[in-house]
């Protein structure tokens, strides 16, 4: 069982995980098959808070965050858990799991919205900006269109854009521009919470930058929370406050970005920080041995012991919960938090 | 031996791509790669790596020195050989036993729809005395475990049943069959994970010391490269900004691009603000 | 293979339907091996007696068994769209994968003869051909005309195929493999087109059945052959609408309408199969 304290449901939290399972479940050709990509994730994202979500590809992220959003489609279920959002000027907290397709529709993009890694798809490639802006806010504004169009050229004053690029087409636009207008869409609602799902992966590193601190001033003007996730370790320590790190579809280790990557303490993420390459350092860096696992068949136990160096009897045989082992500093390891029979 | 008097493994000299853009009445030019030239010498194994950002010109580039673009101008010697005069099916085979690419993407890099040995085979076939199916199997046990992998690993899987890690490093074995003195690698770590990447890194380093593979290393990632390369040029929009020795670039560029490149690179002690 | 053709049966409505619709029609048509008379003898029976426990389908104003007649009728039919499909595929794969994998000026020349293929107007040609040939009309020449003229779609289909194909990475992989031009189109490419092939071979006949009920019943084809189309020629020529023997034509009308059908519904299942994705979780799961 995962026991902790911060679990409570609290005033600062803007959003809740508690013991979300979301699996993909398909039938082809008669045959069942049960991905488990998201496996028992409990976490809390504070108010004005980035929290960064790191891990590999099939380690679940981008499962989570489709869960998050409440975009739930077959073969993608939830089979566990509540996804509570506690917006500021709502009386109760709302819960994706539960709610209805009209409550969603009116939370989207107004409440929760989101920062994709290819622009392009955001932006209609045969349509003018503005007609994006159109598609995406006009609802939810609620405003006159000549007052609605003032306050979108005012956000983009206020992001440092030319508000001229309302009238351009999306391949006009660099993609480094383009990713720009996409968070300017993103947070055109000022929403209390985005997600971010590799906003900058595409990018070259000198746009890269740029956008990094583009999301960062925003989020800290709006005093908005936000879910970032990329696999690039190198972007969360430069960016988020609080860093969480998936494996195989469960949370390994969670603290605050600093602290752990000063101390990290589980083996996978003791590894991903010690075999990142920086200009000036010249020792040699080691390999994980293997590869991450399938989640249609995951080992049993701990998922990472047949990589772990650490791995001792008890890891093959149960899975380790998500300990706090210093103040909100979570691992989930054996090694680290033994059991007391 | 003939191989005494070439001094160069690849010579790049002054070599440039257009590609014209626009229609057929409008004769709008774009240098996709600029007046570049460089040379690897023959007997000291390196890796030698091209940076740039996309747009740099980076993979036409490699495309050229693989023969599969044809330079405007300039002319690309492979071990004192002009590629253009590389027509016939011998001498691209021969070429081909030579110098091998490695794919940015392991899991485009091979046929989903087949089993992924069977390129192992082919190349065995193709490139090494090998004529029986046991033969073959060989040539491939022996290259993967230059990889670190083994055939039984691999044998009948499908790419969908291996990681990217597992296929990046089943791409080089393959490459490796052919004995190639040159290995030329585009991008080869950005799709792979994290935790694979630098095992993928390191198995580069391993070929260039032990099997005396030189390598011309493309990436945008200034970290690895500073990792393992031993001399480095970087390229903006086509151009060579700046050249050298690998680690003394990195450390203190010279040229205002490579300068904002290395201010840009994120890492744990970087901080947004500067 | 087979084990997609049994989950298919097993998991796919279209097909299963489709599949026994087929089955039946090919069981009318092997019926012909058994049949007491000779598929053009003719006045051997009473005419235009209508159907009965001795004559099932009745009989013709010729004095035929409607549906001894009808079993050669559908056999000949579906011999000639299934040769017609055939050629024509070899035609549009050859072409489509050869254009979209060399590109240059071998896809220029190519795209432009089958440019003209598609543009030119299929109806007229096919007439011009039997006024041209009239008594040495044969069923032979017709299908290998009617094979050049139906391959010119689905190659341009199949080039747009190959030409992304040429630019994936796994081509190149297969070129520094030592892979030769012919093994890169038949081992590495042809795979991923093979299964729109068999979806347009199923219209393909659809199509040629179609053209041959419609020259057949204008009488613009060897009309001695029993087809489809030349008992419902017969059937014109004896006005045996209105003299009121409806089943001179409601039957044969109605077996090339389930065969429609059932290559219809073939077509139409194999597009799930098609999409190499598919097919990909399909063996995950094997």
């Amino acid at each position: 069982m995962i026991a902790s304290d911060n679990l409570k449901p609290h005033d600062q939290d803007v959003l809740q995980l508690r013991n979300v399972k979301a699996y993909y479940k398909t039938k082809f050709f008669g045959i069942d098959r049960e991905v488990r990509a998201v496996d028992s994730i409990t976490l809390n994202i504070q108010r004005n808070q980035i929290y960064g979500l790191a891990g590999e590809s099939s380690s679940g992220k981008t499962t989570l965050i489709k869960t998050i959003a409440g975009n739930l489609r077959p073969p993608l279920r939830l089979l566990e858990g509540n996804i509570l959002f506690n917006f500021r000027n709502h009386s109760h907290p709302i819960d994706i799991a539960t709610a209805s397709s009209e409550k969603l529709y009116s939370v989207r993009w107004k409440h929760i919205s989101y920062i994709m890694q290819g622009s392009m798809s955001v932006l209609n490639p045969v349509r003018r900006i503005h007609q994006s802006f159109i598609d995406f806010a006009f609802h939810h504004i609620k405003q006159p269109y000549p007052k609605f169009l003032k306050i979108v050229q005012q956000h983009l004053e206020d992001l440092h854009l030319d508000p001229n690029i309302l009238k351009a087409y999306p391949h006009e636009l660099s993609g480094g521009m383009r990713q720009r207008v996409a968070i300017a869409l993103a947070t055109v609602c000022k929403p209390e919470f985005i997600i971010a799902d590799e906003p900058t992966t595409a990018l070259d590193v000198v746009v890269q930058k740029s956008v990094l601190k583009l999301i960062k001033n925003v989020q800290q003007e709006m005093g908005s929370s936000m879910l970032f996730i990329t696999h690039d370790l190198a972007v969360h320590a430069n960016l988020t406050d609080r860093l969480g790190i998936m494996y195989a579809g469960r949370l390994v280790e969670e603290g605050e970005t600093k602290k752990l990557f000063k101390n990290p303490l589980h083996p996978y993420t003791k590894h991903l920080i010690s075999s990142l390459p920086s200009i000036g350092d010249l020792s040699k860096k080691n390999s994980l041995e293997g590869s991450p696992p399938n989640l249609a068949d995951p080992p049993a136990g701990c998922r990472f012991h047949p990589r772990c160096p650490l791995a001792i009897e008890q890891c093959r045989i149960s899975n380790p919960p998500l300990v706090e082992t210093a103040p909100k500093h979570r691992v989930a390891c054996f090694k680290v938090n033994p059991r007391k029979e | 031996m003939k191989l005494g008097l070439v001094e160069n493994l690849i010579k790049v000299e002054h070599v440039s791509r257009y590609f014209s853009l626009g229609g057929i009445l409008t004769t709008n030019r774009f240098k996709a790669v600029d007046n570049v030239s460089f040379t690897i010498p023959v007997g000291s194994p390196q890796i030698f790596t091209i940076i740039g950002e996309s747009g740099s010109g980076k993979t036409t580039l490699a495309r050229m020195m693989l023969n599969l673009v044809k330079p405007s101008s300039g002319t690309i010697y492979f071990k004192g050989r002009d590629l253009t005069t590389i027509h016939s099916r011998k001498d691209k085979i021969r070429f081909m036993g030579d110098v091998q690419p490695v794919f940015q993407n392991p899991f485009s890099a091979f046929n989903p729809l087949k089993k992924v040995d069977r390129y192992l085979y082919i190349s065995a076939y193709r490139f090494t005395t090998a004529s029986t199916k046991s033969e073959s199997e060989k040539c491939a046990d022996i290259a993967l475990n230059k990889v670190g992998l083994s055939l039984p690993e691999v044998k009948d899987r499908f790419p969908h049943e291996l990681s990217g890690g597992q296929l990046q490093r089943i791409a080089i074995a393959r490459a490796l069959i052919a004995s190639p003195s040159l290995l030329i690698a585009d991008e080869p770590v950005s799709m792979v994970d994290a935790s694979l990447r630098i095992a993928i890194v390191n198995l580069f380093k391993t070929l260039r010391d032990d099997l005396g593979v030189s390598i011309i290393y493309i990436t945008h990632d200034l970290t690895t490269a500073y990792y393992i390369s031993d001399q480095i040029i970087i390229m903006q929009k086509g151009v060579v900004v700046e050249r050298g020795e690998a680690r003394n670039i990195l450390e203190n560029p010279q040229h205002p691009y490579s300068q904002t490149l290395k201010q840009s690179v994120l890492s744990p002690t970087s901080t947004l603000n500067d | 293979m087979f084990k997609t053709f049994k989950d298919l049966f097993l998991h796919n409505r279209e097909f299963s339907f489709g599949f026994v619709m087929i089955i039946f029609v090919l069981g009318v048509a092997s019926m012909s091996f058994f049949s007491p008379f000779g598929p053009i003898d003719i006045y051997l029976l009473p005419p235009d007696m209508p159907p009965s426990l001795q004559y099932p389908m009745g009989t013709t104003s010729r004095g035929q068994d409607t549906f001894w007649v009808l079993t050669f009728a559908i056999r000949n039919t579906l011999i000639f769209g299934f040769s017609v499909a055939f050629l024509s595929r070899v035609i549009s794969l050859f072409v489509g994968l050869v254009s979209g994998y060399l590109g240059g000026i071998v896809d220029r020349v190519l795209m432009s003869i089958n440019d003209t293929f598609v543009v030119i107007p299929l109806f007229p040609i096919l007439v011009l051909f039997y006024f041209v040939m009239r008594d040495n009309m044969n069923w032979i020449m017709l299908t290998v005309v009617m094979a050049c003229l139906g391959w010119a779609y689905d190659a341009r289909l199949i080039r747009s195929i190959a030409m992304s194909l040429r630019t994936r990475e796994f081509t190149e992989q297969s070129i520094f493999s030592g892979m030769s031009t012919r093994q890169i189109l038949t081992q590495e490419h042809l795979p991923y087109v093979l299964p729109v092939v068999f979806s347009t071979t199923m219209n393909n006949i659809n199509w040629s059945i179609g053209i041959e009920v419609t020259l057949s019943v204008l009488g613009f084809t060897d009309i001695d052959t029993p087809t489809i189309g030349g008992m419902i020629y017969w059937a014109n020529q004896h006005t045996a609408m209105t003299a009121g023997i409806w089943w001179w034509f409601f039957f044969p009308v109605a077996l090339v309408v389930i065969t429609f059908i059932a290559l219809f519904l073939l077509a139409v299942s194999m597009n799930e199969y098609i999409d190499p994705r598919s097919r990909l979780s399909h063996m995950n799961n094997s």
